[in-house]
């Protein structure tokens, strides 16, 4: 056991670190600045991070989880606007399927509510959702086939707004259809779907684990420079205290996250699912109020839209709900020791 | 980054799942009864006798040389066999072995980490509580001994203790922290009284009053130089902190999974909000292992004496009261008659969040130390 990043996943980390660092928006209004969304768009296509898991040689992944869980981190952290989890995601699927990587961007699609895979035919017309909608033209389902599943794809809409600022979600166009994925190579079973789940569940939780890095770092700054009562509010026990619990559960939630995408392709199928359900209630849990104190700490400031703090909050709650936020989660951890249903702690 | 075994971490849980088989004491859970400390002490020297105690610690002082992360596999192997938790001594021994001499290491160290002797800590006083530097304990030299003169209270397993290991003022004439020593003073003299603490889930042998009355402690005995106790109290109390010292991580581990097969048994008698408490234990429990695990591994190229044991302390203490609520919640409160373990370990999770420095104070350190907010 040696838990510490290895040098090549530091240096990868930096790398994430240095792209985020220049190119991420420091402010709400950079949001809006198309040129610099651009460049960081193509900053991220040049790392060719989004192709981590497609299929090396021998069927497996290029890189393990623990790599899309360092760049989804550093990501989160610097409220990256790009497309990430979608199309990791669907780059997985295609790898366990044996289909060869896609030749243009690509994401995949998820149940009305997000808590679970799309599968057609099913409601893609009553809601089902496009993740990481910008910039991708279409989005794998799974279509049932007996008790195993087959992919399929299907045209990407217009992507709309939503509660979070920096990723967007998309339906699709009336009249699209679900046309089978080509080359593919084998149907996937229940141990397929429980890695490929426990993978975005991992990745969603480091993306987490980087938001309320962000979000301490952003609270912190303000409460060292904002002054009241001729000192600055950061000296304030009540304030040191809410900020000291906001560092505490990110770095619990830094522990079972990176617990989690170990384990994604370490363990047997539903150990990783396991761990990954448990990491995922925990930093749902943990980002949320993470977020709420770093607008708390900023006062009516942070209950402005120009400040980021609400930026965090947003790309917080996106990250819950996908695959499943703490409801589904712990009904998940409960179920892996044989207690209760599936979902009925939601 | 790995969390899974090499091969020889891997045939070193196989050997150790198979002893644990064969020796496992089954003791009431920690904390819960004082048939569970009765018990505690052989079990320290059951494991140290197999070669499972102290695994990271020197050779030398009777450790195994093992490296840190050894202790997760003990902690997770001990969940699993529903054994009891390694004792708690670690913070006493990094103490030692970052600011005692060549000559107390040799003297003392053994006998601590084999469970020979037993120890306490006699830091906290009557009106020095987090306040630990206003500390009153009186230490005059006279001739080659130090006379020793003060109340301490909260002293963890002083009914049962050979040495304490005190802190007193030596010098009240500089600024508090500058003032203290430390003394590892031999608890078998009559003018050394000591008087049980009945804590609020009835257990009467873990805490307890100290009262130095003139005792005496050979000059040989302090720890480091005058003036330097506060230093190793800070180590002592970092130390403390840390549920990877402490051997915690089995703790909630195996309570946890205790009452997992409670509700396992019976799902129907359960209701939602019941196993959403205890489906938070489990994660939190979850989460503290993977901690650890961090935090062991970070070791491995040394160990530090930093600040992050606040962190640690504040999520065991989490996890602690999470698995209480738990406890609570599945194994009821109100029962007018038998078995009242549950709301014993219940009870008991309250003072994790005072002991060792109380949550409070922990915010301040991560405050000040970590996020390096402006001193109030």
């Amino acid at each position: 056991m040696d838990v510490r990043l290895s040098p090549e996943q530091v240096t990868l980390r930096d790398a994430a670190r240095q792209v985020v660092d220049r190119l991420c928006p420091q402010g709400v209004a950079q949001l809006d600045d198309a040129e610099r969304a651009a460049k960081l768009d193509a900053a991220v296509v040049t790392s060719g991070w989004r192709e981590l898991r497609t299929s090396s040689d021998d069927g497996g992944p290029w890189a393990s989880a623990v790599e899309v869980a360092v760049v989804a981190e550093e990501l989160g952290r610097g409220l990256a606007d790009t497309a990430f989890l979608g199309p990791t995601m669907a780059a997985d699927l295609r790898r366990l399927a044996g289909a060869p990587p896609a030749t243009t961007p690509e994401t995949i699609a998820l149940g009305p509510d997000l808590s679970e895979p799309a599968v057609a035919p099913g409601p893609l017309g009553l809601g089902a959702v496009a993740l990481d909608a910008q910039g991708a033209t279409s989005a794998l389902v799974l279509l049932p086939e007996g008790d195993r599943y087959a992919i399929g794809t299907i045209t990407v809409g217009h992507p709309t707004a939503g509660v979070d600022l920096t990723r967007s979600l998309a339906g699709f166009p009336a009249g699209a259809t679900v046309s089978p994925l080509e080359g593919v190579s084998r149907s996937l079973g229940p141990d397929d779907l429980a890695r490929w789940r426990s993978l975005g569940l991992a990745v969603t939780c480091a993306d987490l684990v980087g938001v309320m890095r962000g979000a301490v770092t952003l609270a912190c700054d303000y409460a060292r420079s904002r002054r009241q009562y001729g000192a600055a509010i950061g000296s304030f026990q009540a304030v040191q205290h809410l900020l000291a619990d906001a560092y505490v559960a990110m770095e619990g939630s830094r522990s079972i996250a990176l617990h989690a995408a170990w384990a994604v392709d370490a363990l047997d199928a539903p150990g990783a699912l396991e761990a990954a359900s448990a990491a995922k209630a925990y930093c749902a849990r943990a980002a949320r109020s993470v977020c709420e104190t770093a607008i708390q700490v900023h006062g009516g400031i942070g209950n402005t839209w120009e400040c980021l703090a609400h930026v965090f909050l947003r790309r917080a709650l996106l990250s819950s709900e996908v695959l499943g936020g703490v409801g589904a989660n712990l009904s998940r951890v409960l179920a892996a020791r044989g207690i209760g249903g599936d979902d009925e702690l939601r | 980054m790995n969390f899974g075994d090499s091969p020889e971490e891997l045939a070193f849980r196989l050997r150790l799942r198979q002893w644990l088989g064969h020796n496992n004491p089954g003791l009431p859970p920690s904390s819960t009864s004082d048939e569970y400390w009765a018990g505690q002490a052989a079990w320290h020297q059951t494991l140290y006798d197999a070669g499972f105690f102290g695994l990271s610690w020197p050779k030398e002082v009777g450790g195994q040389g093992l490296p840190s992360v050894y202790d997760v596999i003990l902690d997770e192997e001990i969940i699993a066999a529903g054994a009891p938790p390694r004792p708690s001594v670690g913070y006493l021994v990094q103490g030692l072995l970052r600011h005692g001499n060549e000559d107390l290491q040799r003297r003392f160290l053994p006998g601590l980490v084999s469970g020979r002797d037993r120890w306490c800590q006699g830091f906290s006083e009557p009106d020095a509580g987090s306040d630990l530097a206003s500390l009153r304990t009186r230490a005059v030299r006279e001739g080659s001994e130090y006379v020793i003169t003060g109340h301490k209270v909260w002293t963890s397993y002083s009914d049962a203790a050979d040495w304490c290991l005190v802190l007193a003022r030596t010098d009240p004439d500089v600024p508090k922290h500058r003032g203290i020593s430390a003394f590892i003073v031999p608890m078998g003299q009559p003018a050394i009284e000591q008087r049980p603490l009945r804590m609020i889930n009835g257990i009467t042998r873990e805490f307890g009053e100290v009262i130095f009355d003139g005792a005496r402690v050979d000059a040989a005995n302090m720890v480091g130089e005058p003036g330097e106790g506060w230093r190793l109290a800070m180590t002592v109390v970092s130390h403390e902190r840390e549920p990877g010292e402490l051997g915690y991580v089995a703790r909630y581990g195996k309570l946890v999974n205790e009452l997992a097969h409670i509700v396992e048994g019976r799902p129907d008698d359960y209701g939602p909000e019941q196993r959403r408490d205890l489906a938070w234990a489990l994660v939190e429990a979850e989460m503290l292992r993977c901690h650890v695990s961090r935090r062991l591994s970070d070791r491995l190229d040394g160990l530090s004496h930093g600040p992050e044991g606040s962190v640690d302390k504040l999520l065991m203490t989490a996890v602690e009261q999470a698995v209480g609520h738990a406890a609570l919640s599945i194994g009821g409160a109100a029962g007018i008659e038998g078995d009242d373990t549950w709301l014993r370990v219940y009870l008991y999770s309250r003072a994790q969040s005072v002991m060792g420095g109380t949550s409070q104070i922990q915010r301040n350190l991560i405050a000040n130390r970590i996020l390096e907010l402006p001193s109030s």
